[in-house]
């Protein structure tokens, strides 16, 4: 085997030099992870909002369902999820399983609970605070939601972000369901995962490298966003 | 409308010779008792057009909370609040504002705090561009319109919430404490906007704890001890010659206990 430097050294130079395999996985990756988070907020921000701002009868149930629906397993959803497509599944017709799309329906599963639960939090927190005021204007239901989505909005940020980390760096769903199929469904996790039992490990690392560049990013992001929200006192 | 009063404001002795302003609201018997403590308990009150009512009493004696009671933010647990003759509805709280101890600010700019106010009470356009130019004039704003509203000072912060509420052109404003913690000059800029929203012809109902406040900004007192409403009237009478003895003893700054208390036990009765 060879040593982990001339190794890195291989990735790094993969990575600089653009390889047209590599590119392509990224682009996967980040187009299926992409679309999942963007599906999971339109579902999660939401109920999210309507839990954390309403009281209604069985509230406490949702709040603790979504709190543990938080940690589902990757690979059950996989599972589940496949047994949903495959050709015997009450989804089989549509012919979704091997295809991003299966992808992105295992990762909006994983998603939309995390989503949802942070959101409850962040929505209940800001609604203990506005709550006499929006009763005292007379917001309607609808408004309030709305305000107070918006006026959570940089917290939201966050909790989309805690999202896409989570999803981004998934690998027990999508390889059930996506199969790992080169050119088709074959993602960063997905390939690292691959290659490094096949023993292609420049592949294998480049891709490593490249997944801790986007956390990182994706985490100053975040802090540069708090830190000017914090200035304008809209965190 | 049937006169079921039970208490007047002007209560029968002081009362001006011209006749009394007609009734905007009444609490009947109003009592909130969460647990059966009962934290308000059977206020009779009622509030009349126009005038300046200056709700005064000790900490934890239920003002706050009789406050949200007549502003409908809680539900009594018996008793009625009556608004125009009729019981308090959503469509009577929206004639009503409130300003809180603690200015609520949206974690927008100024002027879109404005805004979102209007915008939920269904005004818009040139009207709601009007009102908002107009409450930031008279806030004196203007500047800081493009600011976080929650950046700005306990003052601006407390003049703003005030000119949101007066915004929405409310009949009656309830204002818990909105002095409570400012310096001189806020606190003159904050009386000056309540002083032009009364000369509009705005009801003002009004939690203090400054005798010299109550006695600049009110014309009716109504005081409150241990969640019941112990005395009432005119501004300048209840402040020189209380006749309750909690209402005597808090303005001489004496600690009064109900069950130690009795009348001979005041100095001056």
């Amino acid at each position: 085997m060879q040593d982990f430097a001339t190794t890195l050294g291989n990735a790094i130079g993969l990575i600089l030099l653009g390889d047209a395999d590599l590119i392509e996985i990224i682009a996967l990756s980040l187009r299926v992870t992409l679309s999942a988070v963007v599906i999971a907020c339109l579902i999660g921000l939401p109920l999210g909002a309507l839990v954390g701002a309403f009281r209604f009868p069985g509230r406490a149930a949702v709040t603790v369902l979504l709190n543990a629906l938080m940690g589902l397993p990757p690979v059950v959803v996989g599972l589940v999820v496949y047994l949903m497509l495959s050709a015997a599944g009450p989804l089989g017709p549509l012919r979704l399983l091997y295809t991003p799309t299966a992808m992105i329906i295992a990762q909006t599963i994983l998603v939309t609970p995390i989503v949802a639960a942070l959101t409850r939090q962040v929505i209940e927190d800001l609604h203990s605070e506005y709550a006499e005021q929006f009763a005292s204007l007379g917001v309607g239901p609808l408004d309030r939601v709305a305000a107070l989505l918006w006026d959570a909005r940089y917290s939201l940020l966050t909790v989309a972000l805690a999202g896409f980390g989570r999803a981004v760096a998934e690998v027990g769903a999508v390889i059930i369901v996506g199969g790992n199929i080169n050119h088709v469904t074959r993602v960063m996790t997905t390939t690292i995962a691959l290659e490094t039992s096949k023993g292609n490990l420049e592949l294998a690392l480049a891709l490593g490298v490249v997944l801790l560049a986007i956390a990182v990013i994706v985490n100053a992001a975040v802090m540069a966003l708090r830190a000017s929200a914090v200035r304008s006192a809209y965190a | 409308m049937p006169d079921v009063c039970l208490k007047t404001i002007e209560g029968g002795r002081a009362t001006p010779a011209s006749a009394p302003a007609p009734l905007l609201m009444q609490a009947r018997g109003v009592s909130f008792r969460p647990q059966g403590k009962p934290l308000v308990d059977g206020i009779d009150l009622d509030i009349r057009e126009g005038r300046r009512l200056i709700v005064m009493g000790s900490n934890g004696a239920g003002k706050s909370l009789l406050m949200r009671l007549l502003h409908g933010l809680i539900a009594p647990t018996s008793g009625e609040v009556v608004w125009r003759g009729k019981p308090l509805d959503r469509a009577a709280m929206r004639e009503q504002a409130m300003v809180f101890q603690r200015p609520v600010m949206l974690r927008r700019s100024v002027i879109a705090n404005l805004q979102f106010a209007l915008a939920v009470r269904g005004i818009g356009g040139a009207e709601r561009r009007r009102r908002v130019e107009e409450a930031l004039e008279q806030a004196r704003l203007g500047d800081l319109a493009k600011r976080p509203a929650r950046v700005l000072s306990g003052g601006e912060q407390q003049r703003l919430a005030l000119a949101r509420a007066l915004a929405c052109t409310p009949r009656l404003l309830f204002l818990d404490e909105p002095t409570a913690s400012l310096d001189p000059a806020s606190t003159l800029a904050i009386e000056n906007l309540i002083s032009t929203a009364h000369a509009r012809g705005i009801t003002i109902v009004m939690i203090t704890h400054d005798k010299g406040q109550a006695r600049r900004l009110g014309d009716d007192i109504a005081f409150l001890h241990a969640g019941r409403l112990v005395e009432t009237g005119p501004a300048a009478r209840v402040l020189e010659t209380p006749s309750s003895g909690a209402a005597r003893a808090w303005l001489e700054g004496r600690l009064y206990l109900d069950d130690l208390s009795s009348p001979h036990t005041s100095p001056t009765p």
